[in-house]
């Protein structure tokens, strides 16, 4: 390990380096009753972590010989992962002391699958891509399963855990194809023997590297696990799973399918299509019959995915810039929504059923705006940011000649509108019942409000993101 | 001057209809009032100072659109001077005579507030009115037409709780739209054709139009016949023509003041003016003018005949109306523009003093508006009696033949009739039985309402008191222009063409000829004095040294203005001579209508004086004719069968197939049965079993495999 290559990997290294020392504080320390404060120093390390990266690194900076890469689209991704995992640790901080949750594993646990998120997001070499993303997926399985006395938290770690090791077997059988035909790990080199006529065991290999990628982004038909991890696991975690993963993983996709596979765009693309096509669907007719609220997420974020792999099918730098801008407003979006929902309860337990909802704005009419604007943003109605999102992928997708799949992707969101609208509706015109009494957190309730204000302050310019993303998209395609 | 007499009624109306409830219901009232007061005041002394010479003032930049380029402007000229003191006199005197008549409305109950509303109404319209007279090219012309319409709209479906009003109001914007209809496609051929909107570019355009050939529907069109008859099907609409003209008998639901204003003298002749406008362009569309002619003596006759058998006082009056236009339109169709014009400006005093007499009568008897239930009313309300005879008087043109002097009335249908004379045997023939006609049912309408028993509520006529002074001053005020307008201004219409042609900003007649080229200069020479001569022998002796000094002036002023291809309000052609032709009409084609409305007269008395029962023996006896005429030919019978209930029948099937089983039907079966099954289906794979979830992602990885190797890169 020369300076350079320690100098490019200094924040992985630094926020592993705490994980493990903060591991060993709480083991010798107060365990759980310094968990608090370690959720707060990890929240405040990753938030200063986002900040050294977003500000002052630039440049292209190749490190282990290919093997990691940090580019402004990988810094791009790893901000809003760090960022967004931070704002979902503040944010389950106080839900999950009072439940007694909070063990003070988790704020480690979740520093660890950070880490792998951004080794993820770097890769430059199939090996340190699957291992950047068993990091992270390690983590996230025992996060799923936080509550051990719950049979549904358990059931949720589980089912998660073989279904990811299936998916792992099929991107290690991609990429061991992919080895077989190219005879390299390196992206690089893999996109340098690609020529017009590529062996079909090659394909193979990319669509089975693709299978195991789209479980990770929970697109269709490799969806199955998410509504039962989502709703079995506690709902702090499920924010999180909704977040930086997605984006981590969503990256990565971008990361492989053009640093490695950039010669053979038509080939890829299709598959993403396909796989955009099937998750917008799904998840807006599924989400239809949903009565909890957190089931309901997941759906929306099978859809959310489908809609930013149509940004990415384009194979474009636009295209790449619109999925990036679709994932920051996503996540947004989601920590905004999950504040609300981790404020639901009655009588000091979680309620997570949507026909609680009744009437809400009768008891709570700020919170029941904010969660208006969420939902409208979340459907894709304008003037709240949501809509820009869509537009943005809808317009990479028509520019890149794919204008049949951007008018399945309105069609698609049309449906899905319905299930938000319902919320509202419920909120607003719904029955008069025993509805939710819970108050609400200060971190929660400025989350809520600060995202809500975003969906349409953020109209003006985006805050600036679209320059940003343009100058990750193009870091990536060359 | 022309820019304060433009918008002071918009003032008015904003003031009226939107600052009441501030100053107050009154002072709106007065005030939008006032400022039309000061409107006619400008308007007298524009028709007075007048020079003839066109004016344009430029008010704001409109529209800017590829060659498009539309500015808000003023034309003034002698057309619009006319016009302005029409619309503004009118106006005035209506807003004047509201005060009164809409004093006290049963229509309304003691809280409510609809004065306020019903001046501001008056205004607006007033200044659409304007906006469409003083328009300098023809989108803003445009933008008045229908803003008078929307006005009409608003003033006839007034009593807006009166099913009957709402219906006619509706009726009244429908019929409006197919005529409006054809003239905006007048308008766009002329964009099309001109690839400008001014009139004075289009004025120029002319002779080109006349041998342009454009195809339209199914055919090729000479482009000036074509255009002018789109632009007449605008004009039918507003003016009430035959086969447009089933809403103005409707449109009597509106308040009585109302149907002076816009139903008689100034909305309904839009369309005449807008003919008499495009004079410059009729002159080069002969098929056009034929087709003119013939509508209009048709309507002229067909209104006639129903206005015989009406009872109710002001629908007698809207068929005449209606039947009065067709006299301007013949006119105008025949080239004697100027006569039309004549007519239009002496019909404006007439008609709208028979309208505010029959208001003050309807007033007097508390909205009893069935003659059956008038009669001996000239004792009670003599006053409203004397307007009422003048304006008989002036509608049935009472004059000393061959002469000058009489009713306003007198003169111009006169003119109006040897104009017809020249022009087209029919016509004249239609518009003498017309006359005839005319005479008949105004002396019916006299005789039924104040001679004779009192008939119906003795209630009513026991409480039938006279107007007061605010209605009858109106009255007075028109009753001098019944009389005196027509024999004031004969000679500048109709009577002298030279000072016809300069008071119109014409040049004079000769110039045409000397225009017309080396080889008929001769000619041009010979008929000079012709042209003098020609008035001279229809006119008294003492306006024979004017004729004589036109005469002399006439070639001098050729040399002048030979250049200018069109000049002044109105444009006559250099092969029409019918105005020569028309003072040179036989004596018996003189004295014809004056012999139809005394047998007219004659036939009322012996009808509705002397042997009351006749009528009723008549009608008995010729009951099919009767019932013809009482359902105004069933025209609205046939336009329901045809157009509405077809219409209806239409929207019923796209509304209740198309709409409700096509369009519901798919979104209703997508929407509450397709995506439910797809959400019950993917809720039922959602099971819980790893097992289920592996084999869902070995069937979706087995499909893409399959997919790609079939169709994408597998080379």
């Amino acid at each position: 390990m020369t300076a350079a290559d320690f100098s490019t990997v200094l924040p992985e290294v630094i926020l592993a380096i705490y994980a493990m020392l903060a591991l060993l504080f709480g083991v010798y320390t107060g365990k759980d009753k310094a968990a608090p404060m370690l959720v707060w120093a990890t929240a405040g390390l990753m938030l200063a972590l986002a900040i050294w990266i977003g500000l002052s690194r630039d440049g292209d900076h190749i490190a282990f010989g290919g093997m990691f890469t940090d580019d402004a689209f990988a810094r791009y991704a790893k901000v809003t992962i760090l960022v967004s995992a931070a704002a979902v640790l503040a944010l389950g901080q106080d839900y999950m002391s009072r439940r007694d949750l909070l063990r003070f594993e988790f704020p480690i646990l979740v520093s660890l699958s950070v880490v792998g998120m951004m080794l993820m997001v770097s890769a430059g070499d199939l090996i340190a891509l699957y291992m950047g993303l068993e990091l992270q997926s390690l983590g996230l399985y025992v996060v799923a399963s936080l509550r051990r006395d719950s049979v549904k938290s358990t059931e949720a770690g589980l089912k998660y855990f073989i279904l990811g090791s299936l998916s792992s077997g099929l991107l290690l059988y991609g990429m061991s194809l992919v080895y077989g035909f190219t005879g390299t790990t390196l992206f690089a080199g893999i996109l340098s023997t690609l020529n017009a006529d590529i062996p079909l065991g090659l394909l193979f290999g990319l669509v089975f590297m693709l299978s195991g990628l789209a479980f990770k982004v929970s697109a269709a038909p490799f969806h199955m696990w998410t509504p039962d991890v989502y709703e079995g696991s506690p709902t702090p975690v499920t924010a999180f799973f909704s977040t930086a993963p997605k984006v981590a993983a969503m990256a990565l996709i971008a990361r492989v399918v053009f640093d490695a596979f950039g010669g053979i765009t038509a080939d890829w693309s299709q598959v993403l299509a396909a796989l955009a096509v099937a998750s917008m669907f799904l998840g807006s007719v599924a989400a239809i019959g949903q009565r909890d609220i957190k089931r309901l997420m997941a759906y929306s974020s099978i859809a959310h995915m489908g809609y930013a792999m149509v940004g990415l099918a384009a194979g474009t730098v636009v295209g790449v810039q619109a999925m990036l801008i679709y994932m920051a407003i996503y996540v947004t979006m989601n920590i905004g929504a999950f504040a609300f929902i981790l404020s639901m309860e009655k009588e000091g337990r979680p309620v997570t059923t949507i026909d609680s909802l009744n009437m809400y704005v009768t008891r709570e009419p700020m919170r029941a705006w904010a969660m208006l604007f969420l939902m409208f943003s979340l459907a894709g109605v304008p003037p709240f940011l949501g809509f820009a999102a869509k537009l943005s992928v809808l317009r990479a997708a028509v520019d890149g000649g794919m204008v049949w799949l951007a008018l399945l992707a309105v069609i698609a969101s049309v449906i899905g509108a319905y299930y938000y609208i319902r919320i509202v509706y419920l909120m607003f015109f719904g029955k008069e019942n025993e509805g939710l009494d819970g108050k609400m957190g200060s971190v929660q309730w400025l989350m809520l409000m600060g995202s809500a204000a975003i969906m349409l302050l953020g109209m003006i310019n985006l805050f600036g993101i679209e320059g940003l993303a343009a100058t990750a998209a193009e870091s990536l395609v060359r | 001057m022309a820019t304060i007499l433009l918008l002071a009624p918009l003032l008015g109306a904003l003031i009226c209809g939107f600052g009441w409830r501030l100053i107050g219901e009154r002072a709106g009232q007065v005030i939008a009032t006032a400022l039309v007061f000061l409107s006619a005041f400008l308007s007298w002394i524009i028709f007075f100072s007048h020079d003839g010479v066109t004016e344009h003032v430029v008010l704001l930049r409109w529209i800017e659109s590829g060659s498009l380029s539309t500015d808000w402007g003023i034309r003034l000229d002698r057309l619009t001077a006319i016009m302005l003191v029409v619309v503004n006199s009118v106006s005035a005197l209506v807003h004047l005579y509201s005060f009164g008549y809409m004093a006290h409305d049963d229509n309304w109950t003691h809280h409510e507030h609809y004065k306020a509303r019903f001046f501001a109404y008056l205004s607006f319209f007033t200044f659409a009115m304007l906006m469409l007279v003083t328009s300098d090219n023809l989108v803003q012309m445009f933008f008045g037409w229908e803003c008078v319409g929307v006005a009409s709209y608003l003033l006839i479906g007034f009593y807006y709780r009166k099913p009957s009003a709402n219906a006619a109001a509706m009726k009244a914007f429908v019929v409006n739209r197919v005529g409006d209809f054809g003239f905006a496609l007048g308008i766009f051929a002329l964009f099309f054709l001109v690839d400008s909107i001014r009139l004075d570019d289009v004025f120029a355009a002319g002779p080109m139009l006349a041998e342009t050939n454009l195809t339209f529907l199914w055919t090729e069109w000479n482009a000036a016949n074509l255009i002018g008859v789109l632009l007449f099907i605008g004009a039918m609409g507003k003016s009430a023509q035959l086969g447009l003209h089933t809403w103005l008998p409707d449109a009597m639901e509106g308040p009585t003041p109302v149907s002076a204003l816009i139903h008689a003298a100034t909305m309904v002749t839009a369309g005449v003016f807008l003919v008499c406008r495009m004079s410059p362009l009729y002159e080069y569309a002969p098929d056009a003018q034929t087709m003119i002619v013939v509508v209009g003596a048709t309507t002229a006759f067909f209104a006639a005949t129903v206005g015989l058998v009406q009872n109710d006082i002001k629908r007698v009056i809207a068929y005449s109306t209606c039947s009065q236009l067709g006299y301007m339109f013949v006119a105008a169709g025949v080239g004697v523009y100027s006569v039309a014009m004549f007519h239009l400006f002496t019909h404006a005093f007439f008609k709208a003093m028979l309208f505010l007499g029959a208001g003050s009568v309807i007033h007097a008897m508390h909205h009893e508006q069935d003659m059956r239930n008038y009669g001996g009313l000239r004792h009670k309300i003599p006053l409203t009696f004397a307007a009422m005879l003048i304006g008989t008087l002036a509608i049935t043109g009472v004059g000393i033949p061959l002469t000058h002097i009489g009713f306003a009335g007198f003169l111009s249908k006169d003119a109006v009739i040897e104009s017809a004379w020249v022009g087209s045997t029919y016509a004249f023939w239609m518009l003498v039985i017309a006359a005839f006609m005319t005479s008949f049912y105004s002396w019916r309408l006299m005789f039924l309402t104040f001679f004779g028993k009192p008939r119906g509520d003795h209630h009513a006529h026991d409480h039938a008191h006279e107007s007061p002074k605010v209605m009858l001053i109106p009255l007075g005020v028109l009753a001098l222009g019944a009389i005196f307008s027509g024999m004031v201004w004969y000679n500048s219409f109709f009577g002298d063409e030279a000072k016809m042609r300069s008071w119109f900003g014409m040049p004079a007649a000769a110039e045409h000829q000397a225009e017309a080229g080396a080889e008929h200069g001769a000619e041009a020479v010979a008929e000079a004095p012709d042209a003098a001569e020609a008035p001279a022998v229809a006119d008294t002796a003492t306006e024979a040294p004017t004729v004589a000094d036109a005469a002399t002036e006439a070639p001098a002023e050729a040399e002048h203005h030979a250049a200018a291809p069109v000049q002044g309000a109105l444009f006559i052609g250099p092969e029409n001579h019918v105005i020569h032709a028309a003072h040179e009409a036989p004596v018996w084609v003189k004295v014809s209508p004056f012999v139809a409305m005394v047998l007219g007269l004659a036939l009322a008395y012996q009808f509705y004086i002397r042997n009351p029962s006749l009528p009723g023996r008549l009608a008995a006896n010729q009951r099919p004719l009767y019932l013809f005429f009482l359902n105004k030919w069933y025209f609205d019978e046939l336009y329901d069968v045809v157009f509405v209930r077809s219409a209806k029948w239409l929207g019923r099937f796209l509304w209740k197939r198309g709409d409700g089983n096509v369009i519901d039907g798919t979104i209703n079966g997508l929407a509450l049965g397709f995506i439910p099954m797809l959400t019950r289906l993917t809720g039922r794979a959602q099971s819980g079993y790893i097992f289920h979830y592996a084999f869902a992602m070995f069937l979706g990885i087995a499909i893409l495999i399959t997919w790609m190797t079939l169709s994408g890169g597998a080379h």
